[in-house]
């Protein structure tokens, strides 16, 4: 775009990297108006990242707030009504507008440098998926301006972030909840597909020469098979919002109970797309597992081949389990045992991928800076949430379990646990690339250290109740019961999450002004992003990148060992 | 209630009554219970043995100050890799047959000749409990025999909704199990011990979700008798009472378990004034919209939508447990619903402060 | 500022990746099928759940005409497709007008089927379960045919003014996968609809 990057006759392996010197500062609306109207893969990836962020805050205020709320019980905090309208939008912001933008971000702005292009292979499409995101999200978070206005929370969803019919039809929702979170969940799902479609486009047709799908670094793998679930699993989402859409502005019956339709139906539809779901956001976490381990423990990764398959894996058995969050609903004794074995197998690539992660670090030399230190605890977060899973998936002992506070612990230590954890990690990892400039490390280990400490006391505490009988989004609960101290515990926790976050967020803000400068490969890493300048110039790579093995980097940096000789 | 608190042997920092499922009065429950250490003894294991590896390794292989070379690059082992691959899939059938075992025992249980029916209907945000052997209906709190190993009397629950999901879940006596429209879902419970088991809706199913609590009370089989003889009974136009009969002598099968009623009748001469009568109360009733919900067998009184009231005052609680039944309450409910239960599908009558002490007079005669 | 060279020397195997244009509507027409999957479904778990009717095999009529219309259109696209790789416009334009009709042909057809269906036997999208399902699916089936046709007449408009070259037969291509991927759903929906529906 700006300079041709034209390689030096006569000097073929050796790349003159020709960033053009700073241009002169636009004006504050030239800056947004470049970024409003770029098509540039990076500037979109780091679109979707702030845009996450944000909502990631908002999110917080809303699980705050919830925990408020369940302090004590029989609190008046909030009104049922506020209380229903904050669980609902706190679940489908943190998956629709945190996890999936998020990821995505990540993806758009690491798949094309990771392997060596120069841009994604629709940039447009791209930017039109990041937009019509952005539309979803600002459209569901109007509904709380919208209707009878803020003080009543307006007219923001209530039933729930899996919206089970029939409450969701006109006769038990009247009003327009409904229509802004499936209008918003149909277009963001739009948005989802439309990237999800040009990440497998580019894996596929844009690797730079020599990378064969056996060469590409672990996270475009990663990324390329999320983007398969996303395409198989968000579009019976946007079919099921279709039909619920045709229910209430036609007057059809799908899911019309009084009508004869099935409120099944819709639980199978909303958990065909809705299990796979948690894959979409897991298998971003584990990629970036995937790069950081290795680099911190200095080892490459163990079993590549066997990290790929599980991941591929991981992905089709997902299709077929999503029945075990209807184990309560009245499957035949035969279906919840199909669900039970099904669900379990999950478990198998999923060890493998945490055995092999073991195995990187053994034998390595580890350094604990703070994108390690988040790999860890999720290392251990997501070991715990696997076999908590596996607990769930005892279809007999679901019958308690479901719909409880332990499913929420559960679900919560897999998407905090390990996903949230991960992107911290991630955000860490790759700041330095985006902006040049390295997050601050003492802040980043006070970051950290709350993180864990307000996660674990949130979320381990937060089994118990489950266990003793406490339904989850209950807006209050009775004195009776024994939940209210553990409660307490639960909700001390979360504001202690919510202090660490405050940091993060500050750590963000004061080291893109004051950070230390970064230089091309801070960490010492070996995958292409790290072999151009941080921030990478508008066109990536100056000469088209050549690879001959896993980590190009690494044969440069070590030409007696190189990997080439490996593989 | 002091006796449902007895069971709390698990959960002891528990109140009573006990929601732990833990705590188990029935078979569903026990079996799911031993189940569920079986399963989370294997868990155990795996997390002790894994992040012990994991620890060590952190340990062991942390980076020293003044090194320099990188450690020796391993890309894999298949043998490694099928190793941790055969491993998981031996404890996963392992698992999955002691699941197989407790989940076909208890779903596919066959059910008893001696078996109790009762079908309940879920609403938005109460139960509805029917005796279809008995002729009876009743809601939110629900009776049922005691079923010893030596005369077993198990209940089974046919489940159905009038309106969205919710689901029945009583946790000390067996998981729970959805209540959908158009469909009907079966279980069973068998309890072994009599008392009061508490439980609530655990399918979000609207604004007042969280206060669509259950209350389940196991009587002994004469008590239960005693229960079913009294509900059976209707209402008849009852001639004047110039005040409500004395509550201490609210007659039920299990008063012994119940807590004393909290009023005295000259506290209640603030609530219901003297001058009213319940008979006032009764044409009060009939003639406002009540009756378009509300059944009070015997009476004009038939509607489905709300709860049955034919014999309201043998009932601790009102509202789907979200208060106790009493007088006071009672009228404050009548009076505003919503200040109890915003969202509930009942409507505030906006009768006069007179009107609302009749109706409750009136009620306050359904025994 | 430096950075690290990255160049192989002598490495002169050519370097071929697919085309992304393919591989792209390859993964739209997964993430379609997926949609079209929960349609049938849907209309396969709710046939014979009428509570009132009419039902599909009182007032459903086989559309063989539309349907003959439609499957051939495929193969004038693929007549279409190998001319304007021969750089043979003219004939493109011929092949690809052809498909353009009787793509409006079976809409056509679709379009009197359902004024019969709303008119004489009164069943539209709110009458009962089989409406409901029955027009979400054939619609859902005609809006892509009306995209496609949309696209399509695009394509023509550039063609008969020149603007189209043979260099752009890989485009052309791709929409023609989208076309036999709509003429491929109708199969299905024919066979579930008209078929075992009736």
């Amino acid at each position: 775009m700006d300079i041709p990057s034209v390689p030096v006759p006569g000097q073929v392996g050796a790349v003159i990297d020709r960033t053009p010197p700073q241009a002169a500062r636009g004006t504050y609306l030239e800056v947004v108006h470049s970024w409003v109207v770029t098509v540039d893969h990076k500037k979109l990836g780091i679109l979707y990242i702030v845009y996450a962020l944000i909502f990631l805050v908002v999110a917080g205020i809303e699980a705050i707030l919830i925990r408020i709320q369940l302090f004590v019980p029989h609190n008046t905090f909030v009104s049922a009504a506020t209380f229903n309208r904050l669980f609902t939008m706190h679940g489908t912001t943190m998956v629709f507008l945190v996890g999936m933008p998020i990821l995505f971000g990540f993806g758009n702005y690491l798949v094309p440098l990771m392997i060596g292009a120069r841009d994604m292979a629709f940039p447009r499409l791209n930017a039109f998926s990041f937009w019509i995101s952005a539309f979803a999200g600002i459209l569901l978070y109007y509904s709380f301006i919208g209707g009878v206005g803020l003080a009543g929370t307006g007219s923001a969803p209530d039933v729930g972030w899996f919206a089970y019919a029939p409450l969701t039809e006109r006769a038990f929702s009247p009003g327009h909840t409904i229509d802004y979170w499936a209008v918003s969940l149909l277009a963001s799902g739009i948005g989802s597909i439309g990237t999800a479609i040009n990440i497998i486009a580019t894996v596929f047709c844009m690797r730079c020469k020599g990378m064969t799908l056996l060469r590409m670094p672990l996270l475009p793998w990663l990324y390329a098979t999320v983007s398969f679930l996303v395409i198989v699993a968000v579009s019976p989402l946007t079919a099921a919002q279709a039909m619920l859409m045709i229910d209430r502005y036609l007057g059809g019956h799908f899911f019309d109970t009084q009508a004869g339709g099935s409120a099944i139906l819709w639980a199978h539809f909303f958990w065909i797309f809705g299990h796979p779901e948690v894959y979409v956001l897991v298998l971003p976490a584990f990629a970036f597992a995937n790069e950081i381990i290795p680099v911190f423990a200095r080892k490459a990764i163990f079993g590549y081949a066997a990290m790929v398959a599980a991941s591929v894996g991981i992905a089709f058995i997902s299709l077929s389990v999503w029945a075990h969050h209807m184990f309560t609903i009245g499957m035949t004794s035969f279906g919840n045992a199909f669900f039970t074995l099904s669900t379990m197998l999950v478990s198998i690539p999923t060890g493998i991928k945490i055995f092999n992660w073991l195995a990187t670090i053994w034998g390595g030399k580890i350094r604990f800076e703070t994108p390690m230190l988040f790999s860890i605890a999720f290392l251990f977060q997501f070991l715990v949430a696997g076999l908590t899973g596996i607990m769930l998936s005892i279809s007999a002992w679901n019958w308690q379990l479901h719909n409880s506070y332990f499913v929420v612990a559960h679900f919560h230590y897999v998407l905090v646990g390990a996903i949230v954890f991960m992107i911290f990690a991630a955000l860490y990892y790759w700041y330095p690339k985006m902006t040049g400039r390295m997050l601050d490390e003492r802040l980043g280990k006070w970051h950290f250290w709350l993180m864990v400490i307000g996660f674990h006391l949130t979320f381990d505490v937060m089994h118990i109740p489950g266990m003793l009988g406490m339904p989850r989004q209950i807006y209050t609960y009775e004195p009776d019961r024994g939940w209210t101290l553990l409660n307490q515990i639960v909700s001390v926790g979360g504001f202690i999450q919510g202090i660490a976050v405050l940091i993060f967020v500050y750590n963000l803000v004061h080291s893109y002004f004051r950070g230390e400068t970064a230089g091309a490969d801070p960490w010492d890493a070996w995958t292409l992003e790290w072999s151009i300048p941080s921030p990478p110039p508008a066109y990536n790579f100056a000469v088209d990148p050549e690879v001959a093995s896993r980590r190009p980097l690494w044969d440069i940096k070590h030409p007696e060992d190189p990997d080439s000789a490996f593989e | 209630m002091t006796a449902a608190g007895a069971l709390n042997s698990c959960a002891a920092w528990a109140a009573s009554p006990s929601t732990s499922t833990f705590s188990t009065a029935s078979t569903p429950a026990r079996e799911v219970n031993d189940l569920s250490f079986f399963v989370l003894a294997i868990s155990a294991a795996i997390f002790i043995g894994v992040s012990a590896l994991l620890v060590y390794a952190l340990f062991r292989y942390r980076a020293r100050p003044g090194e320099s070379m990188e450690p020796p690059q391993v890309f894999g082992s298949v043998q490694i890799e099928l190793a941790w691959t055969i491993i998981p899939i031996l404890i996963i059938v392992m698992l999955f047959l002691g699941t197989a075992r407790v989940l076909f025992s208890v779903q596919d249980a066959p059910k008893p000749a001696t078996a109790l029916d009762v079908t309940v209907v879920g609403h938005q945000f109460w139960w509805e409990f029917r005796y279809p052997q008995f002729n009876v209906v009743t809601a939110n709190e629900l009776h049922v025999p005691l079923s010893s190993p030596a005369a077993p009397r198990p209940t089974f629950l046919k489940l159905t909704s009038a309106d969205v999901m919710h689901s029945f879940w009583v946790p000390q006596l067996a998981g729970k199990t959805d209540l959908l429209p158009n469909r009907v879902n079966e279980m069973w419970i068998d309890p072994l011990r009599t008392g009061l088991y508490v439980g609530q809706c655990a399918q979000f199913c609207g604004m007042q979700h969280a206060k669509m609590l259950l209350r389940v009370y196991v009587d002994t089989p004469e008590q239960f008798q005693q229960w079913i003889a009294q509900q059976q009974k209707t209402q008849i136009e009852i001639p004047g009472v110039t005040q409500p009969a004395a509550f201490e002598s609210k007659q039920n099968s299990t008063a012994n378990q119940r807590p004393p009623a909290q009023l005295k009748p000259a506290s209640l001469s603030s609530i219901v004034p003297d001058s009213i009568t319940s008979r006032d109360g009764q044409l009060v009733f009939e003639k406002q919209a009540c009756i378009n919900c509300h059944t009070v067998a015997g009476t004009v009184a038939n509607g489905r939508y709300g709860p049955d009231l034919t014999h309201l005052m043998s009932r601790d609680t009102l509202a789907a447990g979200a208060m106790p039944n009493t007088p006071e309450n009672l009228k404050a409910w009548i009076s505003d619903p919503t200040t109890f239960k915003p969202g509930s599908l009942m409507p505030a009558m906006r009768l006069t402060d007179r009107q609302n002490a009749q109706i409750t007079a009136y009620l306050l005669t359904l025994k | 500022m430096s950075t690290i060279p990255l160049q192989q020397a002598g490495t002169e195997t050519p370097w071929r990746m697919p085309s992304r244009g393919v591989v792209a509507m390859a993964s739209l027409i997964t993430a379609e099928s997926a949609i079209f999957t929960i349609f049938v479904v849907a209309y396969l778990y709710y046939l014979g759940h009428d509570i009132v009717g009419p039902t599909p095999r009182e007032v459903l009529e086989l559309p063989i005409f539309g349907t003959v219309c439609l499957l051939s259109s495929s193969f004038f696209i693929w007549l279409a497709e190998h001319a304007i790789e021969h750089a043979k416009m003219k004939a493109f334009a011929l092949w690809w007008s052809v498909t353009i009709l009787l793509g409006l042909i079976f809409l056509a057809d679709t379009g009197a089927e359902w004024y019969k269906l709303i008119v004489r036997d009164h069943l539209t999208i709110r009458t009962n379960l089989f409406g409901t399902t029955f027009y979400s699916l054939v619609g859902l089936h005609a809006s892509h045919v009306i995209l496609g046709l949309f696209m399509m007449l695009v394509t023509i408009a550039f063609a008969l003014t020149g603007k189209l070259l043979p260099v752009h037969a890989e485009r052309v291509k791709v929409l023609a996968l989208y076309w036999h991927f709509v003429d491929a759903v109708w199969v299905v929906v024919f066979t579930v609809v008209y078929i075992i529906g009736r």
